[in-house]
């Protein structure tokens, strides 16, 4: 009985372990998805400076499968996503909207967009995240996958790395094209 | 080039350690004395060759060569040099290469001073030493290399985040991590002693110093964090019970209950199993913590940069070193000889008890830790624990270890009398009440909590300074013979009372500032006038300045009380353009029953700026109570026992006769 008792420890530390490696499959900051399967909220976003079209507004969305990116020039891991969104673009693989968040100088995210490449298809303009807020945009990067009737299939939070494409965006996208 | 003299200087680091993990403990376990000889020789070999390529890393930062990967992520010209610096240990890799460089100086240093180490001894402690630093050592070259090249070289890098651009963050890792690794020799230790079957008295007091060592470290290292949290925050609290607070927290408790165990292992040659496993939860919690901050499976305000494929790495590492500790504890622990009896009223008892409560205390905290892991592992969603949880468990468990605190002191070894003890502390008890009266009538009962735990803390500190009185005969004997006694305490002790005194200040600063706090948010224009307890704040109108690298907006504010100016408070809000990222450096004047403490937010449309003010009472003593922890530490070190020569084993000693 005494000799069990020194086995006690070690029994522990499995079923510690065992909760770890679960862990790992987890993601704690990953919230659920409350638009999941639910309509676009309606947003519709001015222009941001240098770019002349009509903004980007929730109509827009509608008939075609597309990704809407949360971004700002103030974000760090947007930059690190960036130049995998160039590339998507070069590729004309999937049409990208940005919302360009939070900006506190209207310059600063056109200039950004100038600079490094704008792989937007539409961008909007969104200080005071009106739609942001809409989305439930809890920090950026963060990336909708929206189908053809404006429906949320998919969000991403963090940069979209080309694990998240080729794993999950890409095959979803896909997916929603044939129906 | 030097970069790649120090990723080379790695490799052949890791190459030693593997030298150095089979041949002394082959050699220890045939009896071969070159063998054996071989750890002293690899332990140096590698502490020289991690230091060569730590060097390297360093001089990599401080000429900012952005043809190295780490280099470009985590600096840029612009930062100070110091900044610089500690650039390198402000990122996974660099941080990583830290903790391998401080398993090295700690090796390094067993084959110093370890001398009268018997070999055997000292070649398995070497031997296991190495086991983890191939460990590390592999994780770093593997996963985490921090002499990656980034061809071509960018005009310039991406900047540290700015809120580890301080002083206090700055030395916050290095000592930490002294503390974190330190363990691992205590570790190491205990799994010699169950190689050779034997836990003695002299292989309490050779662990002893290594412990004190890293326990002393790890003390410094949390007061700096959360000195830093208070400042740099800028919400006035000082620690937050964040998973990777209590990540840092969870060995110093273990560490706590090892110092404890050792010493009745040492007086008394009892819990001799009991201190092993305390040794290897130590280090267990150390790992534990380096897999919670580095893995991302928990949320923390502290999520640096976080890796699934890393956290599989360290949480392998965990499994193998404290697995196979368990598995050895398990198979030879019952074989450890029981040791000497002793009644539950006794030093050793009292010791028990401190040691019963501490686990149960860091059990809490793991259990509150984890928790939103469990929860979510087996499907029950996301939630997350706070300092309600955490003040409300782990709190009660404190108050009686600090009621035996006062008393264990007092107790003779073996048999101790109770009712005598308890006898002998009137004045203690007197000054407890004294204090919950006078402050409940400063302060207003309101808060009988609060009076309790300052009760408590005065109970301890006149608890202390009884035992040392009656050490030295106060009163009891003319004064001369009482001053010659003091001359005599031995540093050891000395260590106990400025410990246990520095943790009875440290509860009334961590009672007063919790409890008494006042807090003032509000919009101020220049010429606006704010009263918080006591003291008003007169707002003098902001002006924006350019630092090394950053923009900042600082305002100015008198304080004065009853009219007489106490002192100008220039709190600031910085702007780091190259991360775009604010921070908030707050304006602080400490006096001895509280702080003076001044943010300075965003400015609103009408010109006036947010201003958040707080009175923080009694912080300082926060503070105070950790130098004095430290101090008893370092009291405890010096003491003579650590410095003569090596004591001649019981069983020595006993074959001689």
């Amino acid at each position: 009985m005494r000799r069990l008792m020194y086995f006690l420890p070690l029994v522990g530390l499995l079923i510690l372990g065992g909760f770890f490696l679960k862990g790992f499959e987890l993601n704690p900051r990953e919230l659920p998805n409350m638009l999941q399967g639910k309509q676009v909220p309606d947003f519709d976003l001015k222009p941001i400076k240098g770019r002349d079209d009509k903004g980007f507004s929730s109509k827009d969305l509608q008939g075609d499968v597309s990704l809407v990116n949360i971004f700002g020039s103030w974000c760090v891991a947007c930059q690190v996503e960036h130049p995998f969104l160039m590339a998507v673009k070069e590729r004309n693989l999937v049409p990208i909207h940005g919302i360009d968040w939070r900006e506190q100088d209207p310059d600063a995210g056109p200039e950004w967009l100038r600079k490094s490449g704008d792989p937007y298809t539409l961008v909007g303009d969104d200080p005071l995240s009106k739609a942001a807020i809409a989305f439930g945009v809890t920090g950026a990067p963060e990336t909708f996958l929206v189908d053809a009737d404006t429906v949320v299939r998919y969000k991403h939070i963090g940069p979209i790395t080309p694990e998240v494409w080729k794993e999950t965006l890409w095959p979803l996208i896909q997916e929603l094209r044939k129906q | 080039m030097i970069t790649e003299v120090g990723h080379f200087a790695l490799v052949l680091a890791l190459m030693v350690a593997g030298v150095q993990a089979v041949v002394p403990i082959v050699g220890a376990h045939r009896g071969n004395a070159a063998w054996m000889a071989v750890g002293r020789t690899s332990a140096l070999t590698q502490f020289v060759l991690v230091s060569i390529a730590f060097a390297a890393l360093i001089h990599a930062f401080m000429t900012s060569d952005f043809s190295v990967l780490n280099v470009v992520r985590n600096s840029h010209s612009d930062k100070p040099m110091f900044y610089k610096i500690s650039g390198v240990w402000g990122n996974h890799e660099g941080s990583m290469l830290l903790w391998c460089l401080i398993l090295a100086i700690f090796g390094g240093a067993v084959a110093l001073f370890g001398r009268n180490l018997p070999p055997t001894l000292r070649a398995r402690v070497l031997g296991i030493q190495a086991l983890i630093s191939i460990g590390f050592l592999g994780f770093v070259l593997l996963t985490s290399n921090p002499f990656d090249r980034l061809i071509p070289a960018p005009e310039n890098g991406q900047g540290l985040n700015p809120l580890l651009q301080d002083p206090g963050l700055a030395l916050h890792p290095p000592f930490l991590y002294l503390g974190y690794v330190g363990f691992s020799i205590a570790f190491s230790f205990a799994m010699a002693a169950l190689i050779e079957g034997r836990v003695d008295a002299a292989w309490a007091r050779w662990v002893r110093p290594w412990t004190l060592a890293a326990w002393g470290f790890l003390t410094v290292g949390i007061a700096l964090g959360s000195w830093w949290a208070y400042y740099e925050l800028g919400w006035g609290g000082w620690w937050y019970w964040d998973p990777v607070e209590n990540a840092s927290f969870l060995p110093w408790l273990a560490g706590t209950a090892l110092l404890h165990s050792a010493i009745v292992v040492e007086k008394r040659n009892a819990l001799k199993g009991w201190t092993i496993f305390l040794a290897i939860v130590a280090f267990a919690m150390s790992l534990l913590g380096t897999f919670l901050v580095r893995s991302g499976v928990l949320t923390s305000v502290h999520a640096f940069a976080t890796d699934p494929e890393r956290g599989v790495f360290i949480l392998v590492l965990l499994m193998v070193y404290i697995g196979g500790a368990f598995v050895l504890f398990a198979v030879r622990g019952p074989a450890l000889k029981a040791g000497s009896l002793f009644r539950p009223v006794s030093r050793e008892g009292s010791l028990l008890l401190n040691n019963l409560l501490m686990t149960t205390g860091a059990g809490v905290m793991v259990l509150g830790t984890l928790y939103p892991l469990f929860l979510d592992a087996l499907g029950g969603g996301k939630v997350s624990v706070g300092p309600p949880f955490f003040n409300a468990a782990f709190v009660p468990i404190m108050i009686p270890m600090v009621l035996v605190m006062a008393l264990g002191p007092f107790m003779s070894w073996k048999r101790g009398e109770a009712l005598a003890t308890c006898k002998r502390l009137w004045p203690a008890l007197a000054l407890a009440v004294a204090t919950m009266a006078g402050v409940g009538a400063v302060m207003g009962a309101g808060s009988p909590l609060a009076l309790f735990g300052l009760g408590l803390a005065a109970w301890l500190f006149g608890g202390s300074c009884l035992e040392l009185f009656q050490r030295i005969k106060l009163f009891h004997a003319p004064f001369s013979e009482s001053l010659g006694r003091l001359a005599r305490v031995p540093r050891a002790t000395w260590g106990m009372t400025m410990a246990h005194i520095g943790l009875a200040v440290f509860i009334v600063g961590a009672v007063g500032s919790s409890t008494w706090m006042v807090e003032s948010i509000q919009v101020m224009k220049t010429g606006d006038t704010v009263t918080v307890a006591g003291f008003d704040y007169t707002f003098h109108g902001a002006r924006t300045f350019r630092g090394p690298n950053y923009e900042a907006t600082e305002g100015t504010f008198t304080v004065t009380r009853g009219g007489e100016e106490v002192v100008t408070l220039k709190p600031e809000k910085r702007i780091y353009p190259v991360q775009g990222r604010p921070t908030t450096e707050a304006a602080i004047h400490t006096m001895v029953l509280g702080d003076l403490y001044a943010v300075i937010g965003d400015e609103d449309k009408g010109g006036g700026y947010v201003t958040r003010l707080y009175f923080n009472p009694v912080v300082a003593w926060l503070w105070l109570g950790s130098a004095l922890l430290v101090l008893g530490s370092l009291a405890s070190l010096s003491d003579r026992r650590h410095r003569v020569g090596a004591p001649v084993r019981k069983a020595q000693a006993e074959q001689a006769s």
